[in-house]
Parts: C-alpha cells; structure tokens; sequence
C-alpha cells in the first residue's frame, strides 16, 4: 500500500473500502485499536456526506508528517451542491438529509485537526487529520 | 454479504460475519422484521462482535430495527459491541436509545428469557 492514495466515491459500497483503506494506512503508523476505529469511523462519516449529498467525490489518505510528528491526513472532496451555512451543518443534530446530523461535528471530534471549505454550488473539501501519539506508548 | 438468521425457539439470532455495508445492513432490518412475523419470535438478538465501525448510519438503522421489531412485538438484543467501538460511539454521540444490549450472545440469552419468560407481565 502506498503512502497516498484517493479512492473514488460513488456509491455506498465505497463507504466500506474507504474506512478498511484508512483504517490500514492508519494501522501501519502505529495508532492504537482504539484510535483506528475512531479513525476509520471518521472517514465513514465524511465518505457518507459525499454519498449522501454530492452523489459522487473523491477520498484521499495520505501519511503526513509535521516536525517530529506523523500522522494520517484525509481529505474528502465532491464537487456537489456544497454546504450554504457551515456552522449550521457543524452543529450536532442539524441535517438536511435524513440523517441524525452529527456525521461532520462527530468527525470533528473524533480527529486532533478538522477543516471544512464549501462553496454553494462548486462543492466541499473537508480535511482531517490524526496525529500519533508517541509519548503515551 | 448476506447475515445469516438461525430460529432458536422462540428466538432469531442474527450473527453478523463481516463489515457490512449500508443496502446489507438496510436487508437485514427487514429480514428480521418479517421473520419475527413469520416465526413469531418473541426476541432477537443481533451479534455485532465483528464490526469495527458503528456510525452514524449503522446506529441509526439498528435503533429504527430494535423499534420496528418492538412494533411486532418482540424484544431486540445487540450483543458484542466491542470496546473501541463503544469508544467511537460515545465520542460521536451516538446514543442505541430504548434498545436492549448485552455483553455477548449468551448474556443477550438471558436478557431476552428475562424479558419474555419472566416478569414480561408486569414490564409490559
């Protein structure tokens, strides 16, 4: 497996690959069980909007590494309707959709970096990331 | 991938074998709602042991199932959330609300003979 790679999302079966996909990349850093599963549940959240909202987008995972520090980075894009109010789609419970409304903000919470970029029309870029944590192993 | 639902008595136990998908685990909502008719099961036990991921999507549905099933009236059981996942789950703010879970499937057993055999009259 390489260092980086972008699975197309099209459908919810890609759901599944995306998360055994990070969830490996993650795994070969070193995170712990219980990290991975936080990570991968993550991606399933990210990778759902695209499903859910823009039909169809992108996730990449790459490893990344910020001076001493490495990490997972996971960047899912789409080029659907985007996301008119993003603090409103950041609050737990608010969903358009038919979902319980807390895909982005658990995501948030379940990764060290979390940023949103949409633009009405052209799209949604969310870019996450985890660090390791060395000095607790 | 197909779950496999076994009739013990009065119970279907559905034991998930691998990750599923969204349509998989959208079947097996429905599987278990017909067949509780079809077997009148009193309870339903739903074995998640082997799933390392449960979402949004995957909570969602098993709550709408545990619901639906109620509405049938038999109990549901979710047995063998693992540690990690009970971990994710809190973080996210997933909550299993009103449906029964128990440590693994023989615990789930006697939960659900509890349930539907003993003090059922009064509970219900």
């Amino acid at each position: 497996m390489p260092d980086e790679l972008c699975i197309p999302v099209s459908s919810e079966i890609d759901i599944v690959t995306a998360r055994q996909k990070g969830r490996e990349l993650a795994a070969r850093l070193g995170f712990s069980n219980t990290e991975l599963t936080l990570i991968a549940t993550a991606i399933s959240e990210v990778t759902r909007n695209i499903v859910e909202y823009a039909r169809r987008g992108e996730l990449c995972l790459s490893i990344v590494q910020q001076g001493n520090k490495r990490g997972i980075s996971v960047i899912a894009s789409d080029r659907g309707p985007g996301i008119p109010n993003i603090k409103l789609a950041m609050q737990d419970g608010y969903s358009t959709g038919h979902s319980l409304g807390l895909g982005l903000p658990g995501a948030k919470r379940l990764m060290d970096e979390f940023e949103i970029v949409s633009e009405v029309g052209k799209g949604t870029k969310v870019t996450m990331k985890k660090w390791v944590q060395n000095n607790v192993r | 991938m197909l779950v496999p639902i076994l009739k013990q008595g009065d119970y279907l136990i559905a034991s998930i074998q691998s990750e599923l998908s969204d349509a998989d685990l959208l079947k097996l909502r429905d599987d278990l709602v017909s067949r509780v008719g079809e077997f009148h099961s009193r309870g339903v036990i739903v074995d998640v042991t082997v799933l390392d991921v449960m979402d949004s999507f995957a909570t969602r549905t098993l709550r709408a199932m545990a619901h639906m099933i109620m509405l049938r009236g038999a109990e549901t059981v979710i047995v063998g959330i693992q540690p990690e996942v009970a971990f994710s789950m809190v973080q996210l703010g997933l909550k299993l609300e009103g449906v029964e879970t128990a440590l693994d499937l023989e615990e789930g057993l006697t939960l659900l003979d509890h349930r539907t055999k003993g003090d059922n009259k009064r509970a219900r």
